[in-house]
């Protein structure tokens, strides 16, 4: 292994121990979207799909992992920033790593949280009804494709979190781009409902090729065209803000 | 009290082995100059005393040495390394304890130490017997195992200090190492501090308590407002600013106007013996400025050519306090804090 992935390891195992020793920092990416997934499904759903609340469970659950994953790297950002404030990373800068290293490693840690979204929501989905239609590969698909994402996404709260001097700022800042990207898409509802606008919104919006493929994946639908959509979205995503969250790390002093 | 390292009638010419080299540093943070030009120099296993109050730029000078920032102007070498250009490189031979502990809270000791121990490039087991070691000299092998959190002040301090020794450091950069510590747990780091020297290590310390600078340093540096206003050994600055002084105390209360007599006779051109009624200092003694240590050598026959026998005779130099003062031009210790 070189350097930086051996660094990078070991600081992702100390994200990974943070987690472990507290687990309520678990909530948003366990019981929260279960906790959206029971409001949306018997709240609403039942006006939204007609009274057809199965046949929603199955439209939303898909499209409840791609809102969960995208909320879910705002508490990295969160992390990150506490920890420039409080001085640990000064110590991980006076060592002769890669500036990268911290970062990569706290991001790689976060697979734990994505995977979280992922179980959590199929296991509570399942008990309450939702039944994967393709099959287990596909489904594994999908749970490698929302990780995927997840992993690309949270490079923007990293950024963020580099940027911003507090982490409540961060967490104001990311709703502030997350909420409009999970609610203008096709997650909730059907988009043949909404004005002309705001579908050409939910057209450019990455969340929505994203929940297709997932859908896709899930319970049937077209796959290649969104998934490829989606992966180059991910690769977009990772070539401007890796760089713009590593010069922010650099340049923080 | 510690020798007077040798040849430092000539600190800023010499050419010995200067472990830490700094020149001209200039820093700006918007309409705050940080550093306004400031030289620096510390010898091969000393301690420099970096002194001044809060704001003074200490903390920018230390991460500017520690590769942490880029300064606006100025050059600086660590053990003989640029620290703009090779800055990877400094890191290889540089610990630093920052002014805010900065261990992770959430991770036991022995996880701190073992993670920089990794990131160090050891070996997990190499990484493991590191930490064991230093978390033992430290005193905290028993806490070895509970998250830093649960740490008193004193302890997460340690084990701060602790994480900057991993790696066997050439030169430690010491911020405020004490700041919020209680006396005891103060000169408990000390007794950490002259270890490391005492091993060959060379330390950077700054502080805002002179007596720390004065027991710790070999040299001390007085910063103020981003500028180097002092530099020498902490009896050469006290020398430098304030006069000694000669005290005598007379065995027999009686004789004291016998020894105001003797001690006019060696005061500084232009002072006169006065006896000590200053607050809290205890009655029956007289003291006098002197310009030398000569002073001692002529009063001392005198005394006993008189027979006046005495309980305490000492030649005091300044309190640090005093040369501050007399450095900035503040009036107040408690302006430094």
């Amino acid at each position: 292994m070189t350097a930086i992935a051996m660094h990078s390891a070991a600081l992702a195992k100390r994200s990974l121990i943070k987690t472990m020793r507290t687990p309520e920092a678990l909530i948003d990416v366990t019981i929260q979207p279960v906790i959206f997934l029971l409001l949306f499904t018997y709240l609403f759903g039942g006006a939204i799909a007609d009274g057809d609340r199965h046949a929603y469970l199955q439209f939303l659950l898909p499209g409840m992992l791609a809102q969960s994953l995208a909320m879910g790297g705002v508490a990295l950002g969160q992390n990150l920033n506490a920890d420039i404030e409080k001085g640990v990373f000064d110590r991980f800068r006076s060592l002769p790593i890669s500036r990268a290293a911290p970062l990569i490693g706290a991001v790689s840690a976060d697979v734990i949280r994505y995977l979280s979204v992922c179980v959590s929501l199929l296991l509570f989905g399942t008990i309450m009804g939702f039944r994967v239609e393709t099959g287990v590969l596909p489904a594994l698909g999908a749970v490698a494709l929302s990780i995927g994402f997840g992993l690309c996404f949270c490079w923007i709260s990293v950024w963020v979190g580099m940027m911003v001097r507090t982490s409540g700022a961060v967490q104001g800042i990311m709703f502030l781009l997350v909420l409009p990207l999970t609610f203008g898409s096709n997650v909730f509802v059907s988009t043949d409902t909404l004005p002309g606008w705001l579908q050409a919104f939910v057209a450019v919006n990455p969340i929505t090729p994203l929940v297709e493929a997932i859908r896709g994946l899930l319970v049937g639908g077209p796959v290649a065209g969104p998934l490829t959509t989606t992966l180059l979205w991910m690769a977009g995503l990772l070539v401007v803000f890796v760089p713009l969250a590593l010069r922010a790390y650099s340049r923080r002093a | 009290m510690r020798a007077v390292p040798a040849g430092t009638g000539n600190l800023l010419g010499m050419t010995e082995d200067l472990v830490v080299r700094a020149e001209g540093l200039r820093k700006r943070f918007g309409s705050t100059q940080a550093l306004d030009g400031v030289d620096l120099s510390m010898r091969r296993g000393t301690v420099l005393g970096v002194l001044g109050p809060n704001g003074a730029g200490k903390t920018t000078a230390v991460r500017v040495l520690a590769t942490l920032l880029r300064p606006d102007e100025g050059r600086a070498f660590v053990a003989g390394i640029d620290v703009l250009k090779n800055p990877r490189q400094v890191r290889r031979k540089i610990g630093l304890t920052g002014q805010y502990a900065s261990v992770d809270e959430d991770l036991t000791g022995v996880q701190n130490l073992v993670l920089i121990g990794r990131l160090l490039d050891l070996s997990g087991r190499d990484a493991r017997r590191r930490a064991d070691e230093l978390l033992e000299w430290f005193d905290l092998s028993e806490a070895a195992r509970r998250p830093a959190k649960t740490y008193s002040g004193g302890m997460r301090r340690r084990l701060d200090l602790a994480a900057s020794l991993v790696g066997q450091p050439e030169v430690i950069f010491l911020d405020e190492p004490t700041t919020g510590l209680d006396p005891a747990k103060r000169e408990d780091m000390w007794g950490v501090v002259r270890t490391q020297v005492a091993s060959g290590a060379s330390v950077l310390l700054t502080t805002q308590y002179l007596e720390e600078a004065d027991a710790l340093a070999d040299e001390i540096v007085v910063v103020n407002h981003g500028k180097v206003i002092a530099h020498d050994t902490p009896d050469g600055l006290k020398r430098k600013v304030g006069g000694q002084t000669l005290r005598v105390r007379p065995a027999d209360p009686a004789r004291l106007p016998d020894v105001l007599r003797l001690l006019d006779l060696v005061a500084a051109p232009g002072t006169a013996a006065s006896l000590d009624e200053a607050a809290g200092s205890r009655p029956g003694a007289a003291s006098v400025p002197v310009s030398s240590d000569e002073a001692l050598d002529k009063l001392i026959p005198a005394l006993r050519a008189d027979r006046v026998e005495v309980t305490e005779l000492a030649l005091h130099l300044p309190s640090l306090d005093e040369v501050f003062h007399a450095l900035t031009g503040r009036v107040r210790t408690e302006e430094l804090v």
